[in-house]
């Protein structure tokens, strides 16, 4: 339940795939920033922990039509229909949840018992397990952030949206009295890391954060918007084989025409 | 899981409809081998 | 050596041979344990496990042998509140099986969470709105009630019936079982319908979300369903293949008729809510979120449109057919022929509903993800057969499991 003296916000992101150039900085910073584990060898991608992840898309050409669009994907954290997130109702032990403060899909390590149900529940899978107790190069240890706890082997773990950089800048606020933070004070890691300006990230419902507007742009879209997920990520894009790559779509149909929560 | 104990516990439908039903089938067996342990050793002194 | 504990009235094969085969199972079963101790030391992963593949083999493996365990709970609701009592002479079998389905099924929960010593999270801190929570609650408490039926059957042990304590528990035990089956038949329903919910409200999941009732997917309905439908086809072929490796008849044919006759009207009305349900999800659910049937069938190995057909027809519309017809049932080979497929046919169902899920692309700039298991979750799998083979030849050979057996096979007196 909403605090009575916090206004209710939606943080989301909003990402311009026509400037995206797919350079990774996002996915490093969040590494860095969230004290991702990695392993000598990362050669299985599907048992490396990125929890934001740049896909490569084609649009099925070949040269000289072939083009090739960029998209990163953090956590989506879906809303769903009144805060019924996919992998949130489907966790037996309440190890993430949906806070209806802030719209992020929480995730609690020290929680979770790795049955991985979220996991199966996630179409865009952004979650993922430790299968191995993290292991940092020697000397490396020194440089983790402390603001982050490092997660266990046998846990589940995703995008917080860099939760603690909103606890950080929330405490600030309130040393000096403010109960609600400037659009600038809280935002993640990726965002500041992008060099193309790609992303942006806000509260959705703050008619004064940038995202609000953004997200109405007729190039925008979400990721599977048909299976009513709500995610609170918006990608542009200009070109309509990239918009069309976001959900499924019977041949007849446009895109953009997709009735789902907003 | 327990009213009054686990800080998890809400009043609410959900809660009172689940776990009033795990709690009912886990009364019925405690119950009813607490009846038949009882009953058993009863019956011996009996014999 | 050991006549002293064996059921009077009744052969059993030499000590020594009872032993050997003992010891075999056993180095299956240690081979398991091994495996098992390695995913509990090591971590999971020991296993071909991934984060497309969170849920695997495992868990299929859970879902099928609490389907084929299901005989236990669906025999206990027929004779002891439906009241066939004909089926007396196969409950204590089915409640064996159920036994050790169920006992493995825990112990391979148990093995596939990534942090075991938090089990108990999942009631301590329970979501009432999982559908895994539901399946932990009652599936713990299932393994109770039968642990409850099981009991009065150990404790009939010639030696262990002698001591008056014992013989009066299981006689007040028995007593009282039509209270502990109903609870159980309860536990059951809940149990198998939230197994199959596991996978019917994963709306991000279009292959395995299904609409429903209330707060119930479709496939909660249909798996308890199919539970009581194929669970009994186990308990038969279990009993046929007991019979043929023991060489002796140990449940009469009007038994066996009864309940595959009763399996066959489950299979059968089940198959047709189970084609009325595929075919709604096709053409309304499917369809709905921008796709088509065959965009979950692919060319590659595993998930052709054969499966659905194998899962239905050879699994589902086979079997029931047989089952029906009285000269089905009174044939020896297609009696064993039904019960097979029957059990293929739920298995297939239950590895659909978890592999096949994981296995489809919902991104539609994804592939295929395909899987194979580890050897350790192999061995972790067999596990529970070899348990399971040893704990039914140590109840075959002490307790009377049978209770016509002695009638069927009388021994000459010299």
């Amino acid at each position: 339940m909403t605090q009575e003296y916090r206004k209710e916000k939606k943080y989301g992101m909003v990402i311009d795939l026509d400037r995206c150039t797919g350079c990774g900085a996002c996915m490093v910073a969040c590494m860095a920033e969230n004290n991702v584990p990695f392993r000598d060898n990362e050669t299985d991608k599907l048992k490396s922990i990125t929890w934001m992840r740049i896909y490569q898309l084609t649009n099925g050409k070949s040269y000289p039509n072939e083009e090739i669009c960029y998209l990163p994907r953090p956590c989506m954290h879906c809303e769903g229909h009144n805060g019924h997130s996919p992998c949130v109702t489907v966790c037996p032990a309440v190890a993430t949840d949906y806070d209806r403060e802030t719209g992020i899909v929480s995730q609690i390590p020290t929680r979770c018992f790795g049955c991985r149900y979220c996991m199966a529940a996630c179409p865009y899978h952004a979650r993922y397990f430790n299968w191995w107790d993290p292991v940092w190069p020697e000397g490396m240890e020194k440089s983790l952030s402390p603001n982050v706890s490092p997660r266990m082997r046998g846990v589940v773990e995703k995008c917080s949206f860099c939760f603690h950089r909103y606890q950080l800048a929330y405490e600030k606020a309130a040393s000096e009295d403010r109960r609600e933070l400037r659009e600038n004070e809280y935002q993640t890691s990726c965002t500041q890391a992008c060099p193309a300006g790609a992303i942006t990230f806000g509260d959705l419902i703050n008619k004064n954060h940038a995202v609000y507007k953004i997200k109405k742009d007729p190039r925008a879209f979400r990721l599977l918007e048909r299976l009513k997920t709500n995610p609170k990520i918006y990608y542009l894009s200009s070109r309509e084989w990239v918009r069309r790559a976001g959900d499924n779509y019977h041949p007849e149909e446009e895109t953009g025409k997709i009735k789902s929560h907003q | 899981m327990f009213p009054f104990i686990s800080f998890e516990w809400v009043w609410d439908i959900e809660h009172v409809v689940f776990m009033g039903g795990l709690w009912y089938a886990v009364s019925i067996l405690g119950i009813g081998m607490a009846y038949c342990i009882i009953k058993a050793a009863i019956d011996k002194k009996e014999v | 050596m050991d006549s002293a504990f064996i059921p009077e009235g009744v052969k059993r094969c030499p000590f020594p041979q009872f032993l050997a085969g003992l010891g075999l199972a056993g180095v299956v079963l240690a081979w398991g344990i091994f495996a098992m101790l390695l995913c509990w030391l090591k971590g999971l992963n020991q296993t071909n496990m991934n984060d497309s593949y969170g849920f695997a083999l495992w868990i299929w493996a859970d879902l099928a042998v609490i389907a084929l365990g299901g005989g236990a709970f669906f025999s206990g609701f027929l004779k002891y509140i439906v009241g066939k009592d004909e089926l007396k002479n196969i409950i204590n079998f089915a409640v064996l099986i159920g036994f050790i389905c169920y006992s493995s099924a825990l112990l391979i929960l148990a093995i596939d969470i990534g942090q075991p010593l938090r089990g108990w999270f999942i009631f301590w801190h329970a979501n009432v709105h999982s559908m895994l929570t539901e399946v932990a609650f009652c599936l713990s408490c299932y393994f109770g009630v039968l642990t409850i039926e099981y009991i009065p059957l150990i404790l009939e042990n010639r030696q262990i019936d002698k001591i008056p304590f014992f013989h009066n528990l299981s006689h007040n035990m028995h007593e009282v079982m039509a209270v502990f089956a109903a609870t159980g038949a309860f536990l059951s329903f809940f149990h198998q319908g939230s197994l199959g919910g596991i996978a019917g409200v994963l709306f991000g999941r279009p292959f395995a979300y299904r609409e429903g009732l209330l707060v119930w997917p479709w496939t909660f309905f249909l798996f308890t369903w199919s539970a009581a439908a194929y669970g009994p086809c186990f308990t038969i072929f279990l009993i046929k293949l007991l019979e043929k490796i023991t060489g002796k008849k140990l449940v009469k044919d009007n038994v066996i008729d009864l309940l595959a006759k009763i399996s066959g009207w489950m299979i059968f009305t089940y198959i047709f809510a189970k084609i009325i349900d595929t075919w709604y999800w096709a053409v309304v659910t499917v369809q709905s979120k921008g796709q088509t049937l065959m965009d979950f069938y692919d060319d590659n190995m595993f998930y052709g449109l054969w499966i659905l057909v194998a899962e239905i027809v050879v699994g589902g519309i086979f079997p029931a057919l047989i089952l029906l017809t009285k000269k089905g049932r009174n044939s020896a080979s297609l009696l064993w022929a039904a019960v097979i497929l029957a059990c293929l046919g739920v298995c297939i169902n239950r590895w659909v509903m978890v592999l096949q899920v994981m296995a489809i692309p919902v991104l539609p700039f994804e592939d295929w993800a395909l899987y194979y298991p580890s050897w350790q979750e192999i061995a972790t799998t067999i596990l529970p057969v070899a348990y399971g083979v040893i704990l039914v030849m140590i109840s075959y050979r002490y307790l009377p499991i049978f209770p016509q057996e002695k009638e069927l096979n009388p021994i000459e007196s010299h």
